[in-house]
């Protein structure tokens, strides 16, 4: 009998130690993590660089020089505002197309812009992809990825359109085939800035023109605000 | 007294100068002959022109970024492919005039060739045999149209001058031969990535969708 009593005396002490072991273990235990908020990141890519410079505009300005110019005001207003920023070009360096689409496809970025600049036309010409909707895929031809997020870049497209009028400014609208353009999977718009002209065809707003430069990004990253809610509203 | 080496020496020059004479004579003949004989090769009558035929070109226009079809009569070879590069060098021709709405230097003759070729079939499995007399003369059409390379070291870069002068020429091809349905560019007879650094021209477009409908833009 005074073995078996022992007996469950030790089983109750065991059983109170496991007891205040995981009483210990769940007051120290971490709350659950939050769920980390929505990710937003937008690609801007300054077409051209390097030995390919791009258009050569007024006053002897090179195509490339404008749209990293513009790409680095742009990244600088979208950064104020929160939202994250990868470019494909910090400095006058070549980039190749297919490197172009690479680094916005890794990204996998709510929204790409491409950005160019022109002496022909007027105002802001907004481009996306000329290629057939079709229904995404797990895997996608290189040369046509575009296909599956071209619905998504036609309304981006119209949310920037809206932000450029709204700034007061001539836009037109149109597709096109792009090499860069064409491979990346993500919202893409190419924007090409031209000179804006007035009623009697004369330039009114200089393609070098700091202030014009300014008002475009202004009401690119507003477009881009407006995305961003609509993407995460 | 003549001495007789004198005599002889005489006498050789001047029959040297006798056949001489006779040769040039000869030859004055011949050359006669030959002017009689080409002035009666010469064309009676006047060279045969094509007749005028209406044409359309789908003009672009860089102020708003529009392809306007224009109708125009022009003298037009019966050959399919002479016929699409003569229409694509009219078109070419209006882009270089100093008024153009679509400015672009070149003009006509920078259309080098146009090859008008089968369309490849399109879907995954494609037939091995080729195509038979009757799918050749009514069936769809693959234009390759090769321009020189001046053309493109000119043309003015950016978006939407390189889309709208890429489009126009789709758009006119089909509108005059309404058979090509693709379109596929080659520089100086060779690929070329971009018309000039932007517009792709490694793929092939598909010219009916080029042709704007009423009031539309590319």
């Amino acid at each position: 009998m005074p073995v078996r009593h022992e007996i469950w005396r030790f089983s109750a002490a065991c059983l109170g130690v496991l007891a205040l072991a995981a009483q210990l273990s769940a007051q120290q235990a971490p709350p659950a993590p939050a769920a980390p908020p929505p990710r937003f990141v937008v690609v801007l890519d300054a077409a051209h660089g390097g030995g390919d410079s791009g258009g050569r505009l007024a006053n002897g300005q090179l195509e490339k020089a404008l749209t990293l110019a513009l790409s680095v005001r742009l990244r600088s207003l979208l950064g104020a505002r929160g939202i994250q920023v990868v470019t494909t070009r910090e400095s006058d360096a070549a980039v190749d197309p297919a490197r172009r689409a690479e680094i916005a496809n890794h990204t996998q970025a709510q929204a790409c812009l491409s950005l160019h600049a022109s002496e022909s036309g007027s105002g802001v010409h907004l481009y996306a992809s000329s290629l057939a909707p079709v229904r995404p895929a797990r895997f996608a031809p290189w040369r046509t990825a575009q296909a599956a997020w071209v619905t998504r870049s036609l309304a981006l497209e119209g949310t920037l359109n809206s932000a450029l009028l709204q700034a007061g400014m001539n836009v037109t609208l149109g597709r096109t085939s792009l090499p860069s353009l064409d491979s990346m999977t993500c919202p893409t718009v190419a924007v090409e800035i031209a000179p804006e002209l007035g009623p009697d065809k004369k330039v009114a707003s200089a393609l070098d023109d700091p202030a014009y430069q300014a008002r475009v990004a202004t009401a690119l990253a507003a477009a881009l605000l407006e995305w961003r809610s609509e993407a995460h509203p | 007294m003549i001495p007789r080496h004198q005599k002889l020496l005489f006498g050789i020059l001047l029959f040297a100068s006798l056949i001489m004479g006779l040769t040039l004579w000869q030859l004055r003949e011949r050359a006669h002959q030959r002017l009689i004989a080409g002035q009666d090769s010469a064309p009676t009558s006047a060279p045969e022109v094509a007749p005028a035929v209406e044409a359309t070109l789908l003009v672009a226009n860089d102020s708003d970024n529009s392809l306007l079809a224009q109708a125009r009569s022009l003298p037009l070879p019966a050959d399919p492919g002479a016929r699409a590069r003569a229409v694509l060098g009219k078109l070419l021709d209006l882009y270089a005039a100093p008024d153009a709405t679509h400015p672009v230097p070149g003009g006509g003759p920078s259309v080098l060739q146009v090859f008008l070729l089968p369309a490849p079939q399109s879907g995954a499995v494609k037939s091995t045999e080729a195509p038979s007399d009757d799918q050749q003369q009514t069936g769809p059409q693959l234009a390759v149209v090769n321009l020189t390379g001046s053309f493109a070291a000119n043309h003015p870069s950016g978006i939407q001058t390189e889309t709208l002068t890429v489009l126009s020429i789709c758009g006119t091809l089909h509108a005059n031969l309404p058979r090509v349905t693709e379109v596929r560019f080659l520089v100086d007879g060779k690929p070329r990535a971009t018309l000039a650094g932007h517009a792709d021209l490694t793929g092939t477009y598909l010219a009916a969708e080029a042709v704007p409908t009423e009031g539309a833009h590319p």
